[in-house]
């Protein structure tokens, strides 16, 4: 199939981005990597009257400072996968960022553009989430933060508004004693997700036992989504089979929801394991 | 307001390393131009979702899908397709050569993304492993029998 016409626009900076989506409502759509995008108007499945094209707006690269991540919006998954800085300070991404797409996919989607996308079986969203994760979004009114736990509202949908962009992603470094892990289930390397589980371990000073811990879940609901933290029991097994009693997923020709359940019970068991683990390291 | 009319507008594209003066509709993406406009038979549509990597090019030396990539954004970048490796009198690149010997080509449709992944996964990491070799062409896909004989030939060209 062929996208349906649009008209495009480059936009040479954050604001112009923020200007021509005040100006043009709802047919316009911001253009970043385009991995999802694309797809979608190669299908036909979306129809925006005009491409805003954000990839001249921003060159910088990834930084740290005071223990903050700061992710551009354009990182692209490949920076994610091979920089020194993501690797040292977010290694749950790193790893995950493994899982998706492939090559090529890698080379031009962004971080961003991915969190906008809100794919409910997202690798990058679950790790978001768990690392509690924030993004600044420019709007006509100025920046705001929003932390990944209010980002997401549903199918494809975030909270956002409809002027507003995401100019950077802000993750907490990893600290020490702190351990992660990231589980996926797929059928073929490089599909989507159909469950995954990004955990984030923290132990106690004292006595080396897990003192906290965050676990974030993809491909179980309209969105990703965190557990409940009054669910940890401090037992692996017990904590993950209350957090996959919660869960509700949905149906669908990938698998039965019964199955994603299933599957959020061991992934989320295993997960708390290797995380803990790491973190004793 | 720079918003563009939706007819067509002049780009100048550097395909292989040759500058071309094209008439584009901004929706037109990079495939479209290369395949349809400048006639490259080794770019192919495939899947249109970024998922069968016959389309690959290589932007600016790092592989992209051409069906994912609008042709304005390409405009002032270098664009290499598949022809673009060989040499003078269609002279074939070494990896083409090792594909060849190795019987890595049945159909054929694949095998211009499939030499341009490989070429650059090999750049980058002098001697991939199979199972790194594996990764990089997940998104390359192969409906004829390719697959072992595929390794074989990416094994060879980089142990040369």
């Amino acid at each position: 199939m062929v996208a349906p016409a649009f008209e495009y626009a480059a936009a040479g900076s954050y604001d112009e981005a923020v200007r021509l989506l005040a100006e043009n409502g709802e047919e316009a759509k911001i253009l970043a990597g385009g991995q999802s995008l694309m797809p979608m108007l190669n299908l036909r499945l979306a129809h925006p009257g005009l491409l805003i094209d954000i990839n001249p707006a921003d060159q910088r690269g990834p930084s740290v400072t005071d223990s903050l991540l700061r992710l551009p919006a354009l990182t692209r998954h490949r920076v994610v996968l091979e920089h020194d800085l993501i690797r040292q300070h977010c290694p749950l991404l790193a790893d995950a960022i493994r899982y998706v797409g492939n090559v090529r996919v890698r080379n031009r989607g962004t971080i961003a553009g991915s969190l906008a996308h809100a794919d409910p079986t997202s690798e990058i969203g679950c790790c978001a989430l768990a690392t509690g994760a924030r993004v600044v979004a420019l709007g006509p009114a100025g920046e705001r933060t929003v932390p990944a736990s209010d980002l997401f509202a549903g199918y494809w949908s975030t909270t956002l508004d409809p002027e507003e962009i995401i100019t950077d992603v802000l993750i907490p470094a990893a600290r020490p004693r702190q351990g992660w892990s990231f589980q996926e289930m797929v059928r073929r390397t490089s599909d989507f997700a159909i469950v995954a589980v990004a955990v984030i371990v923290n132990l106690a000073e004292r006595s080396g036992d897990p003192a906290s811990a965050t676990v974030a879940l993809a491909g179980v609901a309209d969105r990703v989504v965190l557990a409940d933290p009054e669910l940890l029991t401090g037992d692996p097994d017990e904590s993950a089979a209350r957090i996959a009693d919660t869960l509700h997923p949905a149906d669908d020709v990938h698998a039965s929801g019964a199955y994603r359940r299933r599957l959020a019970r061991v992934l989320v068991s295993r997960a708390l394991r290797e995380a803990a683990a790491r973190a004793a390291l | 307001m720079n918003r563009r009319p939706m007819n067509k507008q002049q780009i100048t594209l550097s395909v292989n390393g040759r500058d071309h003066e094209l008439w584009i509709a901004p929706s037109d993406t990079l495939l479209d131009v290369l395949h349809d406009e400048l006639g490259m038979a080794d770019v192919r549509y495939g899947c249109g979702e970024g998922v069968c990597g016959t389309c690959t090019v290589l932007l600016d030396g790092d592989p992209v899908n051409g069906c994912l990539t609008l042709a304005v954004q390409a405009a002032g970048h270098q664009v290499t397709t598949l022809r673009g490796l060989m040499g003078p009198g269609e002279a074939m690149h070494p990896l083409q050569e090792c594909f060849l010997r190795r019987g890595a080509s049945q159909c054929g449709f694949c095998t211009p993304g499939m030499i341009l992944t490989a070429l650059d996964l090999v750049r980058r990491t002098g001697r991939p492993t199979r199972d790194q070799i594996r990764y990089a062409l997940v998104g390359n896909l192969c409906r004829c029998t390719g697959y072992t004989k595929i390794l074989d030939a990416i094994e060879e060209y980089a142990d040369q």
